[in-house]
């Protein structure tokens, strides 16, 4: 069989790329070695109640028709109308440090004025200034990749201030331990605290349900349950297809991976180095409750926290590291219809390595061990929703890898980014995760832009 | 295609490509992007329309022609000329109405 393209992995952005190609009458298919799409950003089902996966809210949050927006971007080459994704805004967020509590909303002012309340007028006024720095950096610089964020925020912020604008920025992208390059800093900083947060009301299944619909109504193929082997690429470094788990063979001079960097390259047959080998991984746990969180005193839409005196954010040496975290109440988004129940959930660093190593017998009890201790220490900070908690469920980063192939369950990937996606083979592009857009709203735009330029664009 | 249908084509594309924006006023030679919303992803989109429409290619080192109106139709009147008119999504556009 032959394609237009192939597109490897169902997350947001394999959707997004698929959509986009079939949009344009290009012979395309979509293959997801899962029995269902998402990838990184999915759902399932457990006793009758409905989870999502990754997907705690969308950043990027901007009203309808603001141009030139990274969300009404990707709506536009979609062609989905605004109102579809049900957009309910966050009321308010916050950050928690032993330093502060910092309340941010999708008006950066807001932000501004909590710091100046906590840290001082000047320290606001240079915390405006950066954001003005960043607004007019634009998105697109890539030559600030090889900078820390950390050194170039040293200069210009108090360094309790830093600490407290990493935790959400580096929680919500981050794949380098305790810092993360300044183009990516920039990008997480307008998409989170500059434009902000917004949950589609259905959650992670309205959006991934459009993206469905349309690449089935542009005559894209998606096949679930089928993995990828390897990729075909010939000794002049030209690709020819993928061969499937069962031994099928589909050829296309055209492959657009999201499968990560270090997965790519082992379909490719090459040998990978550490360094590029993800080391940040999730535990999280789902808590339902008897009630709506803001009944419980929760009323964040989402909080960032850290109780130690710097932030540390890197692979625990046990289980997990209970000292930083995220907590997102789904519930506390506005929302056109409520949510059938209150949900907490809260996410930790974890260590792979620790969890692969449990025997199965002792699986189970460990991870609701590391759940519970996990939730003790945050419910220091916040009210304690473990009374009115009904049912939990958690996932680990060994579920990450089960369920989406993601090599150590490493959600944000490669420490390294490919921003121009090549792989080295002519043909192979990479999207996703690690060709340097984060987020749900980034992987939908990277599977558009790289379909646009290797797929699309003819010279 | 006359050189006036082939400017009705190129709004009935922008619409469809940006339904929120208003064509009905553009001018021939001002650029478009200074007067309406458009980047270069657009563009390419303008682009990947005509090709859908009307099987016109145009390569990525042409897409300058096509800044403004006037632009548009000195460049794809020649390629479009023997080709008829239709409008694919915006079936309610004023556009279509102006052409029925």
């Amino acid at each position: 069989m032959r394609y237009d393209a192939i597109v490897i992995g169902a997350g947001l952005s394999g959707l997004a790329a698929a959509a986009r190609l079939a949009q344009f009458d290009k012979r395309v298919v979509l293959l997801e070695r899962h029995e269902v799409w998402g990838g990184l950003n999915s759902f399932y089902t457990l006793r009758g109640r409905a989870y999502d996966v990754g997907l705690h809210a969308l950043t990027n949050f901007v009203p309808k028709g603001t141009k030139r927006a990274p969300l009404t971007k990707i709506l536009r080459q979609l062609r989905i109308p605004y109102e579809a994704l049900r957009l309910g805004e966050q009321r308010f967020s916050e950050i928690v440090t032993p330093r502060a509590r910092l309340r941010f909303t999708n008006d950066f002012e807001d932000l501004v004025g909590g710091v100046a309340d906590e840290f001082g007028g000047a320290e606001a006024d240079r915390l405006r200034r950066l954001g003005d720095e960043i607004r007019a950096f634009g998105v697109g610089q890539e030559d600030s990749y090889e900078l820390s964020a950390r050194e170039w925020l040293a200069g210009r912020l108090n360094q309790d201030l830093i600490d407290m604008l990493l935790v959400p920025i580096l929680y919500y992208g981050s794949a380098r331990e305790d810092d993360i390059d300044l183009h990516t800093f920039s990008v997480l900083f307008q998409s989170i605290l500059l434009e902000g947060l917004s949950r589609p009301n259905g959650g992670v299944r309205t959006l991934l349900n459009l993206l469905v619909k349309k690449l089935k109504a542009e005559g894209a193929e998606l096949r679930l349950k089928t993995g990828v082997q390897r990729i075909v690429a010939d000794a002049n470094g030209d690709v020819h297809g993928v061969v499937l788990d069962d031994g099928t063979e589909l050829e296309s001079a055209r492959v657009l991976s999201s499968a990560g960097w270090v997965e790519t390259q082992r379909m490719l047959g090459r040998e990978v180095a550490p360094g590029e080998i993800g080391r940040l991984s999730f535990l999280e746990s789902i808590s339902s409750l008897d009630r709506e969180p803001k009944e419980l005193g929760i009323e964040s839409a989402t909080a960032f926290y850290s109780t130690r005196d710097r932030f540390r954010y890197r692979e625990p040496e046990s289980l997990v590291d209970v000292t930083s975290g995220v907590m997102s109440a789904p519930n506390n988004f506005i929302a056109d219809k409520p949510l059938k129940e209150g949900r907490v959930r809260l996410t930790v660093l974890a260590n792979y390595d620790r969890f692969r190593e449990l025997a199965p017998a002792d699986y189970a009890l460990a991870k609701e061990q590391a759940a519970d201790d996990a939730i003790a220490h945050a419910t220091t900070l916040f009210p304690d929703w473990r009374p009115a908690t009904t049912f939990r469920d958690a996932y680990s980063p060994t579920t990450v890898v089960r369920y989406t192939s993601r090599e150590r369950g490493a959600i944000y990937g490669s420490p390294n980014k490919r921003f121009d996606g090549e792989t080295g083979v002519r043909g192979l592009t990479l999207i996703g995760t690690d060709q340097g857009y984060l987020g749900v709203v980034g992987a939908m735009m990277s599977g558009i832009s790289m379909a646009n330029r290797h797929a699309l664009v003819t010279s | 295609m006359t050189r006036d249908e082939v400017v009705l084509a190129v709004k009935d594309i922008i619409e469809t490509i940006a339904p929120d924006e208003e064509t009905a006023n553009l001018t021939m030679d001002e650029r478009l992007r200074d007067q309406i919303d458009l980047d270069s992803m657009d563009f390419l989109d303008i682009v990947m329309e005509l090709r859908k429409l009307y099987g016109v290619q145009v390569p990525e080192e042409d897409y300058k022609e096509l800044a403004s109106l006037t632009g548009c139709v000195d460049y794809l009147h020649p390629l479009l000329a023997e080709k008829p008119l239709h409008c694919s999504y915006s079936s309610s556009s004023p556009s279509e109405q102006t052409i029925s």
